[in-house]
């Protein structure tokens, strides 16, 4: 029996540490293309979460009935479902945002967050683990989208969640609405990621570092007192 | 005519790596050395008009005369996973070489949401049977080309200094960036 993490982390873990865009790099391209505004990537992330959800919750149910060779396909089912349920809802409720959408809410079913979940995750834990880490994970995606699609509609249009933000005279960046503009904010929002990271990697080893040569100025200090 | 145009409006002016966003995976994933992103977009060009065919007769002869237009999401992907699985099988059996040379890329290409994509979208726009056939070879070409040309930059780029923080997939996507530019200029070609 491994060591089982506590709940709180179950769910945290999805914010940052293996945050689904910047740091599995995965689910790349309704990322990319739908973040032309905050709205948008809202709407993607929300209806992405909710077939996680499901997905992992039912395939954590099933999972000591599936037999190992075909646990794949019975996975891609179970999404497809899933997925079928999102698209119907929203071309009925929400007809402007799904046509904004276009093919990627039926997408979905071949998102990797969504399989790499499952075989990584829901498929070797409890119902409510499986849960949490599939709401984690939707979170994640979520504010991946959001800080994106934020960044893009602000530079691209000058509104955020079409409230106007800047001012009139400033001249809309059209690049960044553009295919080419998604490519660039992510890479270097990407670029941005892997130096915090990398810094606070060090910051830690140098305080470990600092805290070891205490301990031995200590230890010094008492022999030398003996 | 409208072939022809439907050819090159996937393959350059509506490319679906760099102006759809479809198969960013594989192209982030598989476009380290020329030679693998060659193969990967043979594999990927040669399922694509089998899924274009076998997706659009699935639809109009099966889906619409028993309206279950409904079940067109796990329909297609079923089919698009035994397709890949079957060719797979028959790539095997034929041909040897052609085997060691797409065969460890084909298992990759059922999750490529441009197969999936490329089902919906033809679909979408009501595609006649010879239309749908084109299509899935512009898309093919398109992601072949998209591919070979960002493998060509990498392995120039292996060369490069590149900042410490932006190596591997950051200066991929931005180098996808200046390419989608580039591809821009194909925009009212058609």
């Amino acid at each position: 029996m491994k060591k089982q993490v506590s709940y709180s982390r179950e769910y945290l873990k999805g914010l940052w540490e293996i945050n689904p865009t910047f740091k599995q790099i995965l689910g790349m391209c309704p990322t990319l293309a739908v973040t032309v505004s905050a709205i948008n990537g809202i709407a993607m992330a929300l209806a992405t979460t909710f077939v996680l959800i499901f997905s992992s919750i039912i395939i954590s149910m099933v999972r000591k009935l599936i037999p190992n060779q075909v646990r794949i396909a019975a996975y891609i089912v179970i999404v497809a479902t899933f997925v079928t349920i999102v698209d119907l809802v929203m071309k009925a409720a929400f007809p402007v945002l799904s046509k904004a959408l276009g093919p990627f809410i039926p997408l979905i079913v071949v998102n990797c967050i969504i399989l790499g979940r499952a075989e990584a995750f829901a498929s070797k834990n409890t119902i409510f683990r499986s849960f949490l880490d599939a709401l984690g994970n939707g979170t994640g995606f979520l504010i991946s989208l959001l800080v994106l699609g934020s960044i893009r509609e602000l530079l691209g249009s000058g509104t955020v969640l079409g409230y106007a933000v800047l001012p009139e005279s400033y001249d809309p960046m059209i690049i960044m609405i553009l295919p080419a503009g998604a490519f660039l904010t992510l890479g270097l929002l990407m670029g941005l990621a892997n130096f915090y990271t990398a810094r606070k990697e060090r910051i830690s080893i140098e305080a470990l570092r600092q805290k070891y040569m205490i301990e031995t100025e200590d230890k010094q200090l008492i022999e030398a007192g003996a | 005519m409208q072939y022809v145009i439907i050819f090159i409006s996937a393959a350059i002016v509506n490319n679906f790596v760099l102006s759809y966003f479809l198969g960013i995976c594989p192209f982030i994933g598989v476009s380290n050395k020329l030679s693998s992103a060659l193969s990967m977009g043979m594999a990927t060009t040669f399922v694509m008009v089998i899924t274009a065919i076998v997706s659009w007769l699935l639809f109009n002869l099966l889906l619409v005369p028993y309206k279950l237009e409904f079940l067109e999401i796990p329909s297609f992907i079923l089919v698009i996973a035994a397709l890949v699985q079957f060719v797979e099988m028959f790539i095997k059996k034929v041909s040897q070489p052609i085997y060691r040379a797409l065969g460890i890329f084909l298992p990759l290409i059922t999750t490529n949401c441009a197969i999936l994509g490329l089902a919906l979208l033809l679909v979408m726009r009501d595609y006649n049977f010879l239309e749908s056939i084109f299509f899935g070879a512009g898309a093919g070409a398109g992601f072949t080309l998209a591919l070979a040309i960002m493998a060509g930059i990498r392995e120039e780029l292996e060369l490069a200094d590149v900042p410490a923080p932006f190596k591997g997939a950051p200066i991929t996507l931005i180098v996808a960036g200046l390419l989608a530019l580039a591809f821009m200029g194909f925009a009212g070609m058609i």
